[in-house]
């Protein structure tokens, strides 16, 4: 129960601290707007020529866009989330500070990370979205249980999403400068989570490997949910397996590399 | 690159007393080729570092690329325009940003500067703020992102079916220039914009990474009210879709008459004037953190 609460504690640190900027949240909603827009129109091109491409229909692709622009902070698909933070504190020593800590440190950094994702789902994925569904023709769903359902996906691609950042962090105990592998894992992610194009749309054998890969499970899945194009179990499942694996390995780096870990002075 | 090093070594008084003679033009160049030299040569001092860097850069850009050849999987034409004349708009709208980005980029990070008050050094050294700002931290990787907008502008113009004359030989390397100063006056009237609002630096995102992105597409995609907006408004539509529209032989958006595709030099000189003025109206107004 005590446990609970810390990492509670944590998370609602996390929400409060990414919610003090104001003023960049709400450039980073007008950001997201117009890219959003920049896209949508590129993709009312490609489905005018196409319809159906990828199994979507017109408003089903500019639903896409949308929610695509409002999760992209959220799932940190191109990373921003608290990895960067991280890999300071291993590159400075003060990740051993941490490891003396009476809490777990993968649990700590999920919580923090929550908590800030659960802020920009709220503080700049909410105002894109209303903004796309005011202006253009979304294909939504009316009842409930499918938003919920897109809320549990939307869950479990936060962590995910933190699964394969909290790796990336950790190559800090290696690497100290994390910047190349920060840069290749934010292509990466932004490529292969269809920031650029549903994975849908991606032709033959690429498109399965995409798919498959651990990525797809953050823009992908709970888009497809929303829109009625997945099945709420068997999505869960390739989510919840892809977060396990993870979670599972960030857990054994992270064994390896405390125990690299020198504290210098005295 | 020996000349600019020795011109590198030169102390600061010794510039300052030069400073006083020559123009401010003259002044602010000198100081800007100094520190880009600097920064020069401390990014070879990590060899490896840079050549990895500047990769990703190359890379990055080039996804963006492998997106609309992706959409080229699935379809023959966008918009009425081919593959080849994509890349068209594509290479010169990513060259042209790549040359700005490269020359200013670091103008974004003025925000930083102010929040944690390091602006200050900058002001009481005898150079232009202006030049001082535009080559910190002056990135070399960023070459990365021109060479693939060359690239894919090199296989543009060897697939591509154009009718060469010579207004439009000569129009070609205009067009560079002119996109690369527009883009360039944008991040310059960003950075001012970022004097007033610190924390919103991400706006300017919007209107440059934003801008090059919609300038890769054709603008036959967009609603009119956008193109109007981005040819009178903000005129990034005079980078590239004004000027390569005619090279292509396309009809010019909003029905524009051809020798519009001749004023990307005079629009670049606009857009500088205003974005100097705003700068300074920025730098004006700038306090200190004050403690």
């Amino acid at each position: 129960m005590g446990t609970g609460r810390l990492y509670a504690t944590v998370a609602a640190g996390g929400f409060r601290r990414y919610a003090t900027y104001r003023a960049a949240t709400a450039a980073g909603v007008f950001t997201n707007t117009v890219f959003g827009l920049i896209l949508v129109y590129t993709y009312t091109a490609l489905w005018d020529e196409r319809p159906h491409l990828g199994g979507y229909d017109l408003a089903q692709a500019v639903t896409y866009v949308w929610i695509g622009q409002s999760l992209f902070k959220t799932l940190a698909s191109g990373g921003g989330g608290v990895e960067g933070e991280l890999m300071e504190r291993i590159r400075t020593g003060d990740i051993a500070v941490d490891l003396f800590r009476p809490a777990d440190l993968q649990l700590w950094w999920l919580a923090a990370d929550l908590g800030r994702a659960a802020f920009e789902l709220l503080g700049r994925g909410v105002l894109p979205f209303v903004f796309g569904a005011l202006v253009f023709d979304l294909a939504l769903p009316t009842d409930v249980s499918t938003w919920a359902a897109f809320l549990v996906a939307v869950l479990l691609g936060m962590l995910v999403s933190f699964g394969i950042r909290y790796l990336v962090a950790l190559t800090a105990f290696w690497l100290m400068d994390g910047t190349g592998v920060t840069q290749m894992a934010m292509l990466t992610g932004w490529f292969c989570s269809g920031m650029v194009l549903p994975l849908n749309v991606f032709p033959g054998a690429l498109g399965e490997v995409v798919r498959a890969l651990p990525w797809s499970s953050l823009l992908q899945a709970p888009a497809d949910l929303l829109l009625g194009h997945a099945d709420p179990l068997p999505t869960y499942a390739f989510q919840a397996g892809w977060a396990v694996a993870l979670l599972a390995a960030g857990r054994l780096v992270q064994s390896v590399a405390a125990r690299r870990v020198v504290v210098q002075g005295g | 690159m020996a000349e600019t090093g020795r011109v590198a070594g030169r102390d600061w008084a010794v510039e300052k007393d030069l400073g006083a003679r020559s123009s401010r033009v003259v002044d602010g160049l000198r100081a800007y080729r100094m520190i880009t030299a600097m920064w020069i040569r401390s990014t070879m001092a990590y060899r490896a570092s840079f050549l990895m860097t500047t990769f990703g850069n190359f890379v990055a850009t080039a996804l963006d690329f492998v997106a609309v050849l992706l959409m080229f999987s699935r379809v023959d034409e966008l918009g009425g325009y081919t593959l080849p004349q994509i890349a068209f708009l594509y290479g010169l709208s990513s060259t042209a940003f790549g040359l700005a980005d490269l020359a200013v980029g670091s103008m974004e990070k003025l925000g930083r500067r102010v929040r944690d008050g390091t602006l200050d050094t900058l002001m009481v050294r005898p150079a232009p703020v202006l030049a001082q700002m535009a080559a910190d931290q002056f990135g070399l990787r960023r070459l990365g992102r021109v060479t693939q907008g060359v690239l894919v502008l090199g296989y543009a113009l060897a697939t591509v079916d154009i009718d060469w004359t010579w207004a439009k030989v000569l129009l070609m390397p205009v067009m560079l220039v002119s996109g690369a100063a527009i883009f360039c006056a944008v991040f310059v009237a960003g950075a001012s914009f970022q004097f007033v609002a610190q924390d919103a630096a991400e706006v300017q995102n919007a209107f440059t990474y934003g801008g090059t992105t919609l300038l890769q597409y054709p603008p036959t995609l967009f609603a009119t009210e956008l193109v109007r907006g981005v040819t009178f408004v903000l005129p990034l539509a005079f980078v590239n879709w004004v000027p390569a529209t005619y090279v292509l032989g396309m009809p010019l958006p909003l029905g524009l008459p051809g020798w519009a595709a001749f004023l990307p030099p005079l629009v670049a000189a606009a857009c500088c004037a205003l974005a100097g003025l705003a700068w300074r109206a920025g730098l004006r107004s700038y306090r200190s953190t004050g403690s």
